[in-house]
Protein backbone atom coordinates (compact mmCIF):
# COMPACT_ATOMS: atom_id res chain seq x y z
CA UNK A 1 0.00 0.00 0.00
CA UNK A 2 3.03 2.32 1.04
CA UNK A 3 4.49 1.73 -1.81
CA UNK A 4 2.08 3.20 -4.90
CA UNK A 5 1.39 5.87 -2.27
CA UNK A 6 4.67 7.71 -1.71
CA UNK A 7 5.70 8.51 -5.62
CA UNK A 8 1.87 8.85 -6.33
CA UNK A 9 1.34 11.42 -3.18
CA UNK A 10 4.20 13.28 -4.00
CA UNK A 11 3.54 13.93 -7.73
CA UNK A 12 -0.21 14.57 -6.91
CA UNK A 13 1.33 17.62 -4.45
CA UNK A 14 3.44 18.74 -7.05
CA UNK A 15 0.78 18.92 -9.35
CA UNK A 16 -1.95 21.27 -7.27
CA UNK A 17 -2.35 24.45 -8.81
CA UNK A 18 -0.61 26.61 -6.40
CA UNK A 19 2.48 24.21 -5.83
CA UNK A 20 4.62 25.21 -8.48
CA UNK A 21 4.42 29.06 -8.82
CA UNK A 22 5.05 28.80 -5.01
CA UNK A 23 8.16 26.93 -5.37
CA UNK A 24 9.05 28.99 -7.69
CA UNK A 25 8.54 32.37 -5.69
CA UNK A 26 10.84 30.60 -3.39
CA UNK A 27 13.17 30.13 -5.79
CA UNK A 28 13.04 34.20 -6.76
CA UNK A 29 13.11 35.11 -3.56
CA UNK A 30 16.47 32.94 -2.69
CA UNK A 31 18.27 34.53 -5.61
CA UNK A 32 17.07 37.88 -4.85
CA UNK A 33 18.27 37.45 -1.07
CA UNK A 34 21.53 35.84 -2.67
CA UNK A 35 22.19 38.59 -5.39
CA UNK A 36 21.91 41.45 -2.54
CA UNK A 37 24.57 39.49 -0.37
CA UNK A 38 27.01 39.16 -3.27
CA UNK A 39 26.85 41.75 -5.02
CA UNK A 40 26.59 44.10 -2.11
CA UNK A 41 23.59 45.79 -3.00
CA UNK A 42 22.95 49.04 -0.34
CA UNK A 43 19.80 48.66 1.31
CA UNK A 44 18.80 51.88 -0.27
CA UNK A 45 18.89 49.94 -3.91
CA UNK A 46 17.43 47.23 -2.94
CA UNK A 47 16.58 45.89 0.00
CA UNK A 48 17.20 42.79 1.29
CA UNK A 49 13.67 40.06 1.64
CA UNK A 50 14.21 39.12 4.89
CA UNK A 51 13.70 43.17 5.78
CA UNK A 52 10.55 43.21 3.83
CA UNK A 53 9.07 40.03 5.60
CA UNK A 54 9.90 41.78 8.78
CA UNK A 55 7.80 45.05 7.63
CA UNK A 56 4.76 42.61 6.58
CA UNK A 57 5.13 41.31 9.75
CA UNK A 58 4.75 44.35 11.85
CA UNK A 59 2.63 46.35 9.85
CA UNK A 60 0.33 43.94 8.89
CA UNK A 61 -2.72 45.23 10.12
CA UNK A 62 -2.18 48.77 8.20
CA UNK A 63 -0.90 47.45 5.56
CA UNK A 64 -4.82 46.07 5.62
CA UNK A 65 -5.86 48.73 6.54
CA UNK A 66 -4.44 50.50 3.78
CA UNK A 67 -5.29 47.78 1.34
CA UNK A 68 -8.74 48.30 2.04
CA UNK A 69 -9.57 51.64 -0.01
CA UNK A 70 -7.52 50.21 -2.77
CA UNK A 71 -9.29 47.17 -2.85
CA UNK A 72 -13.15 48.88 -2.92
CA UNK A 73 -11.62 51.07 -5.62
CA UNK A 74 -10.32 48.50 -7.79
CA UNK A 75 -13.60 46.34 -7.69
CA UNK A 76 -16.24 49.45 -8.11
CA UNK A 77 -14.11 50.59 -11.11
CA UNK A 78 -13.95 46.60 -12.30
CA UNK A 79 -17.50 46.35 -12.36
CA UNK A 80 -18.13 49.49 -13.92
CA UNK A 81 -15.65 48.35 -16.80
CA UNK A 82 -17.62 44.91 -17.27
CA UNK A 83 -21.30 47.26 -16.91
CA UNK A 84 -20.04 49.31 -19.75
CA UNK A 85 -17.91 47.53 -21.58
CA UNK A 86 -20.15 44.83 -22.31
CA UNK A 87 -22.83 46.93 -23.60
CA UNK A 88 -20.70 48.69 -25.49
CA UNK A 89 -19.08 45.76 -27.39
CA UNK A 90 -22.28 44.71 -28.14
CA UNK A 91 -23.38 48.30 -29.77
CA UNK A 92 -19.79 48.15 -31.42
CA UNK A 93 -20.52 44.34 -32.70
CA UNK A 94 -24.16 45.05 -33.75
CA UNK A 95 -24.38 48.19 -35.60
CA UNK A 96 -21.57 49.09 -38.12
CA UNK A 97 -22.08 52.48 -37.44
CA UNK A 98 -21.73 52.78 -34.18
CA UNK A 99 -18.38 51.31 -34.97
CA UNK A 100 -17.41 53.42 -37.00
CA UNK A 101 -18.07 56.19 -34.84
CA UNK A 102 -17.03 54.74 -31.96
CA UNK A 103 -14.09 52.52 -32.00
CA UNK A 104 -11.23 54.86 -33.27
CA UNK A 105 -12.62 57.01 -30.63
CA UNK A 106 -12.12 54.04 -28.15
CA UNK A 107 -8.84 52.90 -29.56
CA UNK A 108 -7.38 56.78 -29.62
CA UNK A 109 -8.72 57.59 -26.27
CA UNK A 110 -7.35 54.37 -24.90
CA UNK A 111 -3.40 55.67 -26.14
CA UNK A 112 -3.53 58.30 -23.71
CA UNK A 113 -1.79 58.39 -20.69
CA UNK A 114 -4.02 57.84 -17.70
CA UNK A 115 -1.91 58.80 -15.42
CA UNK A 116 -1.44 62.18 -17.03
CA UNK A 117 -4.80 62.82 -16.80
CA UNK A 118 -5.50 61.19 -13.61
CA UNK A 119 -4.60 64.76 -11.75
CA UNK A 120 -8.06 65.79 -13.38
CA UNK A 121 -9.64 63.68 -11.58
CA UNK A 122 -9.18 64.76 -8.15
CA UNK A 123 -9.67 68.52 -9.65
CA UNK A 124 -13.09 67.53 -10.58
CA UNK A 125 -13.93 64.80 -7.41
CA UNK A 126 -11.44 66.10 -4.45
CA UNK A 127 -9.55 63.20 -2.72
CA UNK A 128 -12.06 61.00 -1.77
CA UNK A 129 -12.88 57.49 -3.42
CA UNK A 130 -14.21 58.69 -7.23
CA UNK A 131 -11.04 59.97 -8.87
CA UNK A 132 -9.61 56.09 -8.44
CA UNK A 133 -12.51 54.64 -9.34
CA UNK A 134 -12.47 56.39 -12.32
CA UNK A 135 -8.69 55.52 -12.74
CA UNK A 136 -9.43 52.02 -12.70
CA UNK A 137 -12.41 51.96 -14.36
CA UNK A 138 -10.97 53.97 -17.07
CA UNK A 139 -7.85 51.72 -17.51
CA UNK A 140 -9.91 48.15 -17.20
CA UNK A 141 -12.65 49.17 -19.75
CA UNK A 142 -10.51 49.08 -22.60
CA UNK A 143 -9.67 45.05 -22.46
CA UNK A 144 -13.01 44.07 -21.94
CA UNK A 145 -14.74 46.13 -25.00
CA UNK A 146 -11.89 44.48 -27.41
CA UNK A 147 -12.52 40.71 -25.73
CA UNK A 148 -16.68 41.08 -25.83
CA UNK A 149 -16.22 43.12 -29.20
CA UNK A 150 -13.93 40.31 -30.56
CA UNK A 151 -16.35 37.70 -29.35
CA UNK A 152 -19.14 38.49 -29.81
CA UNK A 153 -18.06 39.18 -33.74
CA UNK A 154 -16.74 35.41 -34.29
CA UNK A 155 -20.23 33.55 -33.75
CA UNK A 156 -21.14 31.76 -36.94
CA UNK A 157 -23.39 33.83 -39.55
CA UNK A 158 -24.89 30.59 -40.41
CA UNK A 159 -25.58 29.71 -36.49
CA UNK A 160 -27.63 33.64 -36.26
CA UNK A 161 -29.52 32.42 -39.77
CA UNK A 162 -29.90 29.13 -38.77
CA UNK A 163 -31.68 30.59 -35.59
CA UNK A 164 -33.64 33.39 -37.17
CA UNK A 165 -35.00 31.28 -39.62
CA UNK A 166 -36.83 29.97 -36.82
CA UNK A 167 -38.37 32.75 -36.39
CA UNK A 168 -36.53 33.47 -33.26
CA UNK A 169 -36.41 37.57 -32.60
CA UNK A 170 -33.42 39.80 -32.34
CA UNK A 171 -33.46 39.63 -28.62
CA UNK A 172 -34.16 35.55 -28.13
CA UNK A 173 -31.39 34.65 -31.08
CA UNK A 174 -28.77 37.10 -28.98
CA UNK A 175 -29.31 35.44 -25.74
CA UNK A 176 -29.54 31.76 -27.17
CA UNK A 177 -26.20 32.36 -29.88
CA UNK A 178 -24.26 35.14 -29.38
CA UNK A 179 -23.96 36.12 -26.28
CA UNK A 180 -23.00 32.37 -24.83
CA UNK A 181 -20.49 32.35 -27.52
CA UNK A 182 -18.59 35.66 -26.64
CA UNK A 183 -18.52 34.91 -22.73
CA UNK A 184 -15.25 32.87 -23.26
CA UNK A 185 -13.74 36.11 -24.76
CA UNK A 186 -15.44 38.36 -22.15
CA UNK A 187 -14.30 36.10 -19.87
CA UNK A 188 -10.39 36.56 -21.10
CA UNK A 189 -10.95 40.45 -21.01
CA UNK A 190 -12.41 40.68 -17.61
CA UNK A 191 -9.18 38.93 -16.34
CA UNK A 192 -7.13 41.49 -17.97
CA UNK A 193 -9.58 44.08 -16.82
CA UNK A 194 -9.26 43.16 -13.03
CA UNK A 195 -5.17 43.39 -12.90
CA UNK A 196 -5.08 46.34 -15.13
CA UNK A 197 -7.83 47.77 -12.80
CA UNK A 198 -5.61 47.48 -9.41
CA UNK A 199 -2.86 49.50 -11.26
CA UNK A 200 -5.17 52.05 -12.17
CA UNK A 201 -6.52 52.38 -8.77
CA UNK A 202 -2.91 52.85 -7.70
CA UNK A 203 -2.72 55.34 -10.12
CA UNK A 204 -5.46 57.16 -8.81
CA UNK A 205 -3.90 57.13 -5.32
CA UNK A 206 -0.57 58.46 -6.44
CA UNK A 207 -2.02 61.29 -7.95
CA UNK A 208 -4.04 62.51 -5.20
CA UNK A 209 -4.43 60.49 -1.98
CA UNK A 210 -4.22 60.19 1.85
CA UNK A 211 -5.15 56.30 1.96
CA UNK A 212 -4.35 53.26 -0.03
CA UNK A 213 -1.31 51.50 -1.15
CA UNK A 214 -0.85 53.98 -3.40
CA UNK A 215 -0.67 56.21 -1.45
CA UNK A 216 1.61 53.75 1.19
CA UNK A 217 3.86 53.47 -2.01
CA UNK A 218 4.17 56.81 -2.54
CA UNK A 219 5.09 57.98 1.14
CA UNK A 220 7.90 55.01 1.42
CA UNK A 221 9.52 55.91 -1.91
CA UNK A 222 9.65 59.61 -0.29
CA UNK A 223 11.35 58.69 2.28
CA UNK A 224 13.61 55.85 1.02
CA UNK A 225 11.38 53.54 3.17
CA UNK A 226 12.39 50.50 0.46
CA UNK A 227 11.29 47.70 2.71
CA UNK A 228 8.07 49.14 2.91
CA UNK A 229 7.35 49.80 -0.11
CA UNK A 230 8.45 46.29 -1.26
CA UNK A 231 5.93 45.10 1.18
CA UNK A 232 3.20 47.28 -0.50
CA UNK A 233 4.00 46.05 -3.58
CA UNK A 234 3.54 42.56 -2.34
CA UNK A 235 0.23 43.38 -0.87
CA UNK A 236 -0.62 44.70 -4.34
CA UNK A 237 0.61 41.65 -6.15
CA UNK A 238 -1.51 39.60 -4.05
CA UNK A 239 -4.78 41.67 -4.65
CA UNK A 240 -4.27 41.61 -8.13
CA UNK A 241 -3.68 37.28 -7.54
CA UNK A 242 -6.78 37.18 -5.82
CA UNK A 243 -8.65 39.25 -7.74
CA UNK A 244 -7.79 37.33 -10.72
CA UNK A 245 -8.53 34.02 -8.93
CA UNK A 246 -12.17 34.97 -8.14
CA UNK A 247 -13.05 36.16 -11.82
CA UNK A 248 -11.84 32.44 -12.47
CA UNK A 249 -13.80 30.88 -10.31
CA UNK A 250 -16.94 32.86 -11.09
CA UNK A 251 -15.88 32.00 -15.50
CA UNK A 252 -15.73 28.13 -14.38
CA UNK A 253 -19.32 28.45 -13.42
CA UNK A 254 -20.52 30.27 -16.03
CA UNK A 255 -18.76 28.54 -18.55
CA UNK A 256 -18.14 25.12 -17.70
CA UNK A 257 -18.65 23.62 -21.06
CA UNK A 258 -15.92 25.45 -22.35
CA UNK A 259 -12.80 26.05 -19.66
CA UNK A 260 -13.85 22.42 -18.26
CA UNK A 261 -15.03 20.11 -20.57
CA UNK A 262 -15.59 17.41 -17.95
CA UNK A 263 -18.77 18.97 -16.29
CA UNK A 264 -22.08 18.31 -17.83
CA UNK A 265 -24.38 21.49 -18.85
CA UNK A 266 -27.53 21.04 -17.07
CA UNK A 267 -30.40 21.02 -19.17
CA UNK A 268 -32.25 24.19 -18.39
CA UNK A 269 -34.82 26.64 -19.82
CA UNK B 1 -47.16 3.09 -41.57
CA UNK B 2 -47.45 -0.62 -41.36
CA UNK B 3 -44.55 -2.38 -42.56
CA UNK B 4 -46.56 -3.82 -45.72
CA UNK B 5 -46.64 -0.14 -47.79
CA UNK B 6 -43.07 0.38 -46.57
CA UNK B 7 -42.33 -2.62 -48.15
CA UNK B 8 -44.33 -2.70 -51.74
CA UNK B 9 -40.98 -0.29 -53.37
CA UNK B 10 -43.74 2.52 -54.18
CA UNK B 11 -43.25 5.89 -52.55
CA UNK B 12 -46.49 5.44 -51.00
CA UNK B 13 -45.81 7.82 -47.65
CA UNK B 14 -44.91 10.41 -50.21
CA UNK B 15 -48.08 9.91 -52.03
CA UNK B 16 -50.09 10.26 -49.37
CA UNK B 17 -48.32 13.28 -47.89
CA UNK B 18 -49.08 14.85 -51.09
CA UNK B 19 -52.73 14.44 -50.57
CA UNK B 20 -53.46 15.38 -47.10
CA UNK B 21 -51.05 18.85 -48.64
CA UNK B 22 -53.36 19.47 -50.62
CA UNK B 23 -56.37 19.56 -48.74
CA UNK B 24 -54.73 21.23 -46.22
CA UNK B 25 -53.43 24.12 -48.05
CA UNK B 26 -55.32 26.66 -49.80
CA UNK B 27 -52.67 27.22 -52.63
CA UNK B 28 -49.99 25.08 -54.34
CA UNK B 29 -48.22 22.85 -51.67
CA UNK B 30 -44.33 22.78 -51.95
CA UNK B 31 -42.12 25.14 -53.16
CA UNK B 32 -43.21 27.69 -56.02
CA UNK B 33 -40.18 30.08 -57.72
CA UNK B 34 -41.36 32.56 -60.18
CA UNK B 35 -38.52 34.46 -61.81
CA UNK B 36 -37.26 34.42 -58.78
CA UNK B 37 -32.82 36.25 -59.18
CA UNK B 38 -30.76 37.63 -56.67
CA UNK B 39 -28.16 40.28 -57.35
CA UNK B 40 -26.21 41.68 -54.78
CA UNK B 41 -25.01 45.25 -54.19
CA UNK B 42 -21.41 45.90 -54.65
CA UNK B 43 -18.92 48.75 -54.17
CA UNK B 44 -18.33 48.00 -58.05
CA UNK B 45 -21.39 47.23 -59.01
CA UNK B 46 -24.20 45.18 -59.25
CA UNK B 47 -22.77 41.46 -58.61
CA UNK B 48 -25.71 39.24 -60.39
CA UNK B 49 -25.90 36.03 -58.47
CA UNK B 50 -29.10 34.07 -59.60
CA UNK B 51 -30.56 34.54 -62.64
CA UNK B 52 -34.29 34.67 -62.82
CA UNK B 53 -35.21 31.06 -61.70
CA UNK B 54 -38.51 29.28 -62.59
CA UNK B 55 -39.30 25.58 -61.02
CA UNK B 56 -41.69 23.63 -58.43
CA UNK B 57 -40.99 21.50 -55.94
CA UNK B 58 -43.45 19.04 -54.94
CA UNK B 59 -44.60 18.32 -51.36
CA UNK B 60 -42.57 15.48 -50.35
CA UNK B 61 -40.34 15.29 -53.41
CA UNK B 62 -36.80 14.62 -52.80
CA UNK B 63 -35.46 17.55 -55.18
CA UNK B 64 -31.73 17.70 -55.31
CA UNK B 65 -29.93 20.69 -56.70
CA UNK B 66 -26.26 20.24 -58.37
CA UNK B 67 -24.00 23.14 -59.18
CA UNK B 68 -20.16 24.29 -59.04
CA UNK B 69 -18.88 26.58 -56.40
CA UNK B 70 -20.51 29.85 -56.22
CA UNK B 71 -23.06 29.26 -58.33
CA UNK B 72 -25.66 30.95 -55.53
CA UNK B 73 -26.99 27.52 -54.31
CA UNK B 74 -26.37 29.49 -50.52
CA UNK B 75 -28.76 32.15 -51.66
CA UNK B 76 -31.11 30.41 -53.09
CA UNK B 77 -31.69 28.34 -49.41
CA UNK B 78 -32.08 31.58 -47.52
CA UNK B 79 -34.60 32.80 -49.89
CA UNK B 80 -36.28 29.74 -49.67
CA UNK B 81 -36.18 29.82 -45.73
CA UNK B 82 -37.09 34.15 -45.87
CA UNK B 83 -33.23 35.36 -44.58
CA UNK B 84 -32.89 37.10 -48.08
CA UNK B 85 -35.35 38.80 -50.38
CA UNK B 86 -34.93 38.02 -53.81
CA UNK B 87 -34.16 40.89 -56.09
CA UNK B 88 -37.16 39.79 -57.77
CA UNK B 89 -39.53 37.67 -58.60
CA UNK B 90 -41.86 35.88 -55.89
CA UNK B 91 -41.39 32.39 -53.70
CA UNK B 92 -44.19 30.26 -52.10
CA UNK B 93 -44.29 27.96 -49.58
CA UNK B 94 -47.30 25.93 -49.11
CA UNK B 95 -48.74 28.64 -51.13
CA UNK B 96 -47.57 31.46 -49.13
CA UNK B 97 -45.29 33.87 -50.28
CA UNK B 98 -42.05 34.13 -48.90
CA UNK B 99 -41.43 37.76 -47.16
CA UNK B 100 -39.77 37.05 -44.02
CA UNK B 101 -38.67 33.48 -42.02
CA UNK B 102 -41.70 31.69 -41.93
CA UNK B 103 -39.97 28.85 -39.68
CA UNK B 104 -41.76 26.37 -42.01
CA UNK B 105 -38.42 24.81 -42.49
CA UNK B 106 -35.53 22.80 -41.19
CA UNK B 107 -32.28 23.77 -42.05
CA UNK B 108 -29.17 21.86 -42.01
CA UNK B 109 -26.16 23.37 -43.21
CA UNK B 110 -22.06 21.37 -43.89
CA UNK B 111 -21.33 22.44 -40.05
CA UNK B 112 -23.35 20.58 -37.93
CA UNK B 113 -23.08 24.09 -36.03
CA UNK B 114 -24.57 22.44 -32.74
CA UNK B 115 -24.24 25.00 -29.60
CA UNK B 116 -21.35 24.11 -27.43
CA UNK B 117 -23.02 24.66 -24.61
CA UNK B 118 -25.95 22.70 -25.24
CA UNK B 119 -26.60 19.14 -24.77
CA UNK B 120 -28.25 17.51 -28.01
CA UNK B 121 -31.42 16.99 -26.98
CA UNK B 122 -31.16 21.32 -25.68
CA UNK B 123 -29.38 21.22 -29.30
CA UNK B 124 -32.50 19.60 -30.83
CA UNK B 125 -35.03 21.75 -29.11
CA UNK B 126 -33.53 24.94 -30.19
CA UNK B 127 -36.11 25.61 -32.87
CA UNK B 128 -38.72 25.25 -30.29
CA UNK B 129 -37.11 27.59 -27.93
CA UNK B 130 -37.14 30.49 -30.84
CA UNK B 131 -40.47 29.62 -31.78
CA UNK B 132 -41.42 29.76 -28.39
CA UNK B 133 -43.30 27.01 -28.70
CA UNK B 134 -44.46 24.43 -25.62
CA UNK B 135 -41.69 22.49 -24.49
CA UNK B 136 -43.33 19.79 -22.64
CA UNK B 137 -45.52 19.32 -25.81
CA UNK B 138 -42.10 18.77 -28.35
CA UNK B 139 -39.99 17.11 -26.10
CA UNK B 140 -41.51 13.79 -26.75
CA UNK B 141 -40.91 14.44 -30.37
CA UNK B 142 -37.30 15.22 -29.66
CA UNK B 143 -36.57 11.87 -28.01
CA UNK B 144 -38.51 10.63 -31.00
CA UNK B 145 -36.31 12.20 -33.70
CA UNK B 146 -33.21 11.15 -31.58
CA UNK B 147 -34.48 7.76 -31.78
CA UNK B 148 -34.88 7.56 -35.34
CA UNK B 149 -31.36 9.04 -36.40
CA UNK B 150 -29.99 6.01 -33.33
CA UNK B 151 -29.00 9.18 -30.51
CA UNK B 152 -31.38 8.18 -27.86
CA UNK B 153 -28.61 7.58 -25.36
CA UNK B 154 -26.64 10.04 -26.25
CA UNK B 155 -29.38 12.84 -25.41
CA UNK B 156 -27.33 13.88 -22.36
CA UNK B 157 -24.44 14.24 -24.21
CA UNK B 158 -22.37 17.63 -24.99
CA UNK B 159 -21.22 18.02 -28.77
CA UNK B 160 -17.82 17.75 -28.91
CA UNK B 161 -18.04 14.30 -27.12
CA UNK B 162 -20.27 13.01 -30.65
CA UNK B 163 -18.12 12.55 -33.39
CA UNK B 164 -18.68 14.28 -36.68
CA UNK B 165 -21.55 12.14 -38.18
CA UNK B 166 -23.62 11.89 -35.03
CA UNK B 167 -23.45 15.22 -35.07
CA UNK B 168 -24.61 15.63 -38.19
CA UNK B 169 -27.54 13.52 -37.01
CA UNK B 170 -28.12 15.72 -34.20
CA UNK B 171 -28.64 18.79 -36.69
CA UNK B 172 -30.67 16.37 -38.60
CA UNK B 173 -33.15 16.41 -35.52
CA UNK B 174 -32.91 19.95 -35.10
CA UNK B 175 -34.08 20.29 -38.49
CA UNK B 176 -37.54 18.34 -37.79
CA UNK B 177 -38.32 18.73 -34.21
CA UNK B 178 -40.32 21.60 -35.31
CA UNK B 179 -42.07 19.48 -37.42
CA UNK B 180 -41.83 21.92 -40.73
CA UNK B 181 -43.32 20.97 -44.11
CA UNK B 182 -39.75 21.43 -45.41
CA UNK B 183 -36.67 20.77 -45.19
CA UNK B 184 -33.38 22.31 -46.30
CA UNK B 185 -30.08 20.95 -46.60
CA UNK B 186 -26.79 22.81 -47.54
CA UNK B 187 -24.38 20.26 -48.34
CA UNK B 188 -25.13 18.49 -45.32
CA UNK B 189 -22.38 15.69 -45.52
CA UNK B 190 -19.57 17.17 -47.45
CA UNK B 191 -17.20 17.85 -44.19
CA UNK B 192 -17.86 13.99 -43.48
CA UNK B 193 -15.79 11.15 -44.41
CA UNK B 194 -16.50 8.92 -47.35
CA UNK B 195 -17.73 6.40 -45.54
CA UNK B 196 -19.37 7.64 -43.15
CA UNK B 197 -21.37 9.90 -46.21
CA UNK B 198 -22.82 6.90 -47.88
CA UNK B 199 -24.41 5.92 -45.39
CA UNK B 200 -25.64 9.06 -43.90
CA UNK B 201 -27.37 9.06 -47.50
CA UNK B 202 -28.72 6.18 -47.19
CA UNK B 203 -29.98 6.94 -43.50
CA UNK B 204 -31.32 10.47 -44.92
CA UNK B 205 -33.21 8.59 -47.59
CA UNK B 206 -34.84 6.33 -44.50
CA UNK B 207 -36.00 9.09 -42.81
CA UNK B 208 -37.32 11.11 -45.54
CA UNK B 209 -39.52 8.45 -45.77
CA UNK B 210 -40.61 8.15 -42.77
CA UNK B 211 -41.05 11.68 -42.04
CA UNK B 212 -42.36 12.40 -45.63
CA UNK B 213 -41.05 15.77 -45.81
CA UNK B 214 -39.93 17.65 -48.62
CA UNK B 215 -36.35 18.01 -49.19
CA UNK B 216 -34.07 20.74 -51.17
CA UNK B 217 -30.89 18.95 -50.71
CA UNK B 218 -27.69 20.99 -52.74
CA UNK B 219 -24.37 19.32 -53.07
CA UNK B 220 -21.14 18.86 -54.87
CA UNK B 221 -21.57 15.40 -55.83
CA UNK B 222 -23.19 14.17 -58.58
CA UNK B 223 -23.41 10.93 -57.46
CA UNK B 224 -24.61 11.65 -54.18
CA UNK B 225 -27.20 13.99 -55.74
CA UNK B 226 -28.73 11.24 -58.09
CA UNK B 227 -28.52 8.56 -55.43
CA UNK B 228 -30.34 10.68 -53.30
CA UNK B 229 -33.07 12.65 -55.73
CA UNK B 230 -36.08 12.16 -57.15
CA UNK B 231 -34.99 14.97 -59.72
CA UNK B 232 -31.80 16.71 -60.03
CA UNK B 233 -31.77 20.32 -61.10
CA UNK B 234 -28.54 21.21 -62.24
CA UNK B 235 -27.25 24.92 -61.85
CA UNK B 236 -24.87 27.04 -64.31
CA UNK B 237 -22.02 28.95 -63.24
CA UNK B 238 -22.11 31.88 -61.73
CA UNK B 239 -24.78 33.73 -62.31
CA UNK B 240 -26.17 30.36 -61.17
CA UNK B 241 -29.43 29.92 -63.87
CA UNK B 242 -31.05 26.19 -64.31
CA UNK B 243 -28.75 24.31 -66.97
CA UNK B 244 -31.01 21.15 -66.80
CA UNK B 245 -33.85 18.86 -64.37
CA UNK B 246 -33.69 15.54 -64.47
CA UNK B 247 -35.93 12.66 -63.27
CA UNK B 248 -34.09 10.18 -62.17
CA UNK B 249 -35.96 6.65 -62.93
CA UNK B 250 -34.54 4.52 -59.98
CA UNK B 251 -36.96 3.14 -57.62
CA UNK B 252 -37.06 3.59 -54.39
CA UNK B 253 -36.51 2.23 -51.46
CA UNK B 254 -32.57 2.42 -53.16
CA UNK B 255 -29.72 0.73 -51.33
CA UNK B 256 -26.14 1.42 -52.15
CA UNK B 257 -26.20 -0.95 -54.91
CA UNK B 258 -28.56 1.42 -57.13
CA UNK B 259 -25.47 3.33 -57.63
CA UNK B 260 -24.48 0.01 -59.72
CA UNK B 261 -27.56 0.13 -62.10
CA UNK B 262 -26.66 1.37 -65.83
CA UNK B 263 -29.63 4.26 -65.25
CA UNK B 264 -27.27 5.63 -62.13
CA UNK B 265 -24.33 5.70 -64.16
CA UNK B 266 -25.61 6.76 -67.14
CA UNK B 267 -27.68 10.05 -65.49
CA UNK B 268 -24.13 10.61 -63.37
CA UNK B 269 -22.32 10.32 -66.84
CA UNK B 270 -24.96 13.12 -68.31
CA UNK B 271 -24.69 15.59 -65.71
CA UNK B 272 -21.43 15.48 -65.12
CA UNK B 273 -21.43 16.49 -69.06
CA UNK B 274 -23.12 19.63 -67.91
CA UNK B 275 -19.72 20.77 -65.89
CA UNK B 276 -17.21 19.23 -68.39
CA UNK B 277 -18.33 21.31 -71.79
CA UNK B 278 -18.60 24.45 -69.74
CA UNK B 279 -15.31 24.43 -68.03
CA UNK B 280 -14.02 23.71 -71.51
CA UNK B 281 -15.37 26.95 -72.65
CA UNK B 282 -13.98 28.95 -70.46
Amino acid sequence: MAEPNGPGGVSKALNAAWVRPFLFLIFIVVAWDLTIRLFRIPPYQIPAPGDVVVVLWHDWPELMRQAWPTTYATICGFLLSAVFGIPVAMLIAGSKTVESYVYPLLVFSQSVPKIAIAPLFVVWFGFGIIPKVISAFLLGFFPVVVSAVQGFKSVDPDMVDLARAMQGSRFRVFCAVNLPHAMPAIFSGLKVSVTLAVVGAVVGEFVGSNSGIGYVLQRSIGTFDLPTMFAALVILALLGVVLFWIVDRIERLVIPWHVSQREEVIFAA
Amino acid sequence: MDPATKMSGVDQSGARLRLVSDRAAGGTPGIQLSGVSKTYRSRDGDVPSLRPLDFHINAGEFFVVVGPSGCGKSTLLKMISGLLAPSSGEIFVEGEAVTRPHGNVGIVFQNSLLLPWRNILANVMLPIDMKRLPRDEYLPRAMELLKLVGLESFEKKLPWQLSGGMQQRASICRALVHDPKIMLMDEPFGALDAMTRERMNVELMRIQRETGKTVLLITHSIPEAVFLADRVLVMTERPGAIAAIYDVPLRRPRSLDAMAEPAFTELVQRIRKHFFTQSALD
